[in-house]
């Protein structure tokens, strides 16, 4: 006899509820659709999409909340951790994140992102370090590496006259409010299951009220670093993660008896 | 309630917590400190919440997120941190949510001093973030006033889903007089249907400011203004003094209509028919009083804390009916009642120049009133 087809059909993929049914505005081969995805399988794992209000920033990631199916307010550039601050200090039972870029992050909004993190707001960061502005078509940012060339450090990044790259992960896990401060990357499979673990270990910082956690995510922008997506996790692996060392580089005592 | 002696700052604050302010974000800066001083104490003791800002940037974008919730949400400052605070205003005006802001105003420009002044007039009235939206915008000119209409300002903001002002100088919230504050009302529990609170069963809410097709910011643009057009047929307030057979008429807001009240009613006891208009609404405007005014009265005398910019709101109003004269003291001081009786014995006598700008005649007059 004749298997029908019904019967061997097991569904063992499908969109996360907590991502919208829509086509993203991200470019071919772009992480940023890779990192969407965990935070909302994230949600999904732990029930909280019908509990959320996501902050979406300035930049490639400002539309985020067309993707997102939760609640969702938009900052003003920089802004995104006073806006979460707000939402979260009215609704402190609800899970608030914001979903940054580095211009956004690690720029024009370092005050706000600082001093959360030093209060200790219990918010998620999800920090996506691309090592240009992505939107405005590959600017020099704050976390562009030493030489690397953009469209505004034309021969190269020069540290004498346009300073040395920010490492956030580093730099926000001196502050004593942090209690989750880590890097992962995007750039082959087991790097994205280690993200995702790592994602999922911010939000349950949150659900403890343990503090401020903050994910950041090493990701490619093949368009405006001129290289096919292939060639650009390739440059994560040997440009950007020599100079963005992966870790986890503050890690509150009371996680180790959470496990994922 | 009786009457209490309260500090103009302070009473505010008061005022907001019974009138059933939920969340207060700020950073502190002179002369305004005391109201982030009582919100501090007393928002934690009642459960409601309360942050120290990093900056005004910070303090205005809190305000923002919150305001986002549905719930009733304030900051303060003075003149340079609400500078500083324009960028979240026009972000909160483009996503049309209530907040109620208090700029307790100092002298200018730049870090200026630490004194009274009235020169943010034209950044609240006439704008200063990006994009076309308007600021609702109360002058009080007591503390018994400032406690009302900061009652008054959640009430209007709600209504319009707007950013309520309540504009007072420096020596108004410095100052202590006896007022009555209200009564302390429940929290609200119920929460409009535009709220992001990420409640579940709620359909997915999103709250932004952009409308990328420009077709689409249009009609939202469209709808802000239409919106403010409610606001400007239903929410003009002023209060006359005098004025049934007033030949002069005073036009001055806040501290300066209150020294302007004081110059006329002395004026009167001279036989000099003076009357006052105070504007309480800056946005709206009373233009139809002052058109009125222009009608009944012989010449106007404008007083202001700052270099005359309520002064082209009144000529605009006037549109040369009748002479406009200008007095201010800028820069931090406060005008004394006998400068502006001086200026209105001078129009009551002599025949008044309509050449020229009033602004440019009290400039030149300046000199002997420095001196």
């Amino acid at each position: 006899m004749t298997i029908t087809a019904p019967e061997l059909e097991k569904t063992i993929y499908t969109r996360p509820e907590s991502l919208t049914s829509v086509q993203t505005h991200y470019c071919p081969g772009c992480t940023h659709g890779v990192a969407h995805r965990l935070v909302a399988e994230v949600l999904d794992e732990m029930g909280l999409r019908e509990k959320t209000v996501g902050v979406a920033s300035v930049g490639c990631s400002v539309f985020a909340y067309n993707y997102f199916e939760v609640d969702f307010v938009q900052a003003p550039h920089g802004r995104a951790p006073a806006m979460a601050t707000g939402v979260k200090r009215v609704l402190p039972d609800r899970t608030v994140f914001t979903y940054q870029g580095d211009g956004d992050m690690a720029s024009i909004g370092m005050g706000e992102i600082v001093a959360a993190a030093a209060r200790g707001e219990n918010i998620t960061v999800i920090f996506i370090n691309n090592a240009n502005y992505g939107m405005t078509g590959g600017q020099m940012a704050p976390t562009t590496l030493p030489g690397q060339k953009t469209t505004s450090s034309p021969n190269g990044r020069d540290v004498e006259t346009q300073g040395y790259p920010v490492r956030a992960a580093e730099l926000l896990a001196t502050l004593e409010g942090t209690s989750y401060s880590v890097r992962r990357s995007l750039h082959d499979p087991k790097s994205i299951r280690n993200a995702k673990r790592a994602i999922r270990t911010a939000f349950e910082v949150q659900q403890r009220g343990l503090g401020f956690s903050m994910v950041e995510l090493l990701s490619i922008c093949p368009t405006n670093w001129g290289m096919s997506a292939i060639n650009a996790m390739h440059w994560i692996e040997e440009k950007m993660i020599p100079f963005y060392p992966l870790g986890d580089y503050k890690v509150h005592p009371m996680l180790a008896e959470v496990k994922i | 309630m009786a009457k209490e002696l309260l500090k103009g700052n302070v009473a505010i604050a008061e005022a907001a917590i019974r009138a059933g302010l939920q969340a207060y974000f700020g950073y502190p800066i002179t002369p305004q400190t005391e109201l982030l001083e009582w919100m501090s104490a007393r928002m934690p003791e009642l459960g409601r919440a309360f942050v120290q800002a990093e900056s005004e940037l910070g303090a205005i974008n809190m305000v923002y997120g919150a305001a986002c919730t549905g719930a009733r949400v304030m900051t303060s400052s003075s003149s340079p941190g609400i500078s500083l605070m324009m960028e979240g205003i026009s972000y909160i005006a483009g996503t049309e949510l209530p907040a109620v802001i208090v700029d307790v105003m100092r002298g200018g420009p730049g870090l200026g001093n630490i004194a009274p002044a009235q020169a943010d007039y034209n950044q609240i009235v006439h704008g200063g973030g990006h994009g076309d939206y308007n600021l609702l915008v109360l002058a009080p000119s007591s503390v018994q006033e400032a406690v009302d209409l900061t009652v008054l300002a959640f009430d209007l903001a709600e209504k319009y889903r707007t950013i309520v002002v309540v504009l007072l100088d420096g020596s108004l919230g410095q100052m202590m007089e006896p007022a009555e504050l209200p009564p302390m009302k429940p929290l609200k529990t119920a929460y409009p249907e535009w709220a992001a609170r990420g409640e579940p069963g709620d359909s997915r809410r999103v709250l932004s400011s952009i409308y990328l097709d420009p077709p689409a910011e249009e009609v939202a643009n469209v709808r802000i203004l239409n919106r403010w057009k409610e606001v400007e047929a239903n929410e003009v307030r002023y209060k006359e003094y005098m004025l049934e057979d007033a030949k002069i008429a005073v036009v001055g807001f806040g501290t300066s209509g209150r020294v302007a009240l004081s110059a006329a009613r002395a004026a009167r006891a001279e036989g000099i028919p003076v009357g006052l208009l105070r504007p309480v609404t800056l946005n709206p405007f009373p233009n139809k009083q002052i058109e009125q005014l222009a009608e009944t009265v012989d010449s106007i005398l404008v007083v202001e804390m700052n270099a005359g910019q309520m002064l082209e709101d009144v000529l605009r109003d006037v549109k040369g009916r009748v002479p406009v004269e200008f007095f201010a003291r800028v820069g931090g001081i406060v005008p004394l009642p006998d400068e502006i009786l001086n200026e209105i014995r001078r129009m009551a006598s002599q025949p008044l120049s309509t050449t020229g700008h009033p602004r440019d005649r009290w400039l030149k007059r300046m000199p002997q009133i420095m001196a």
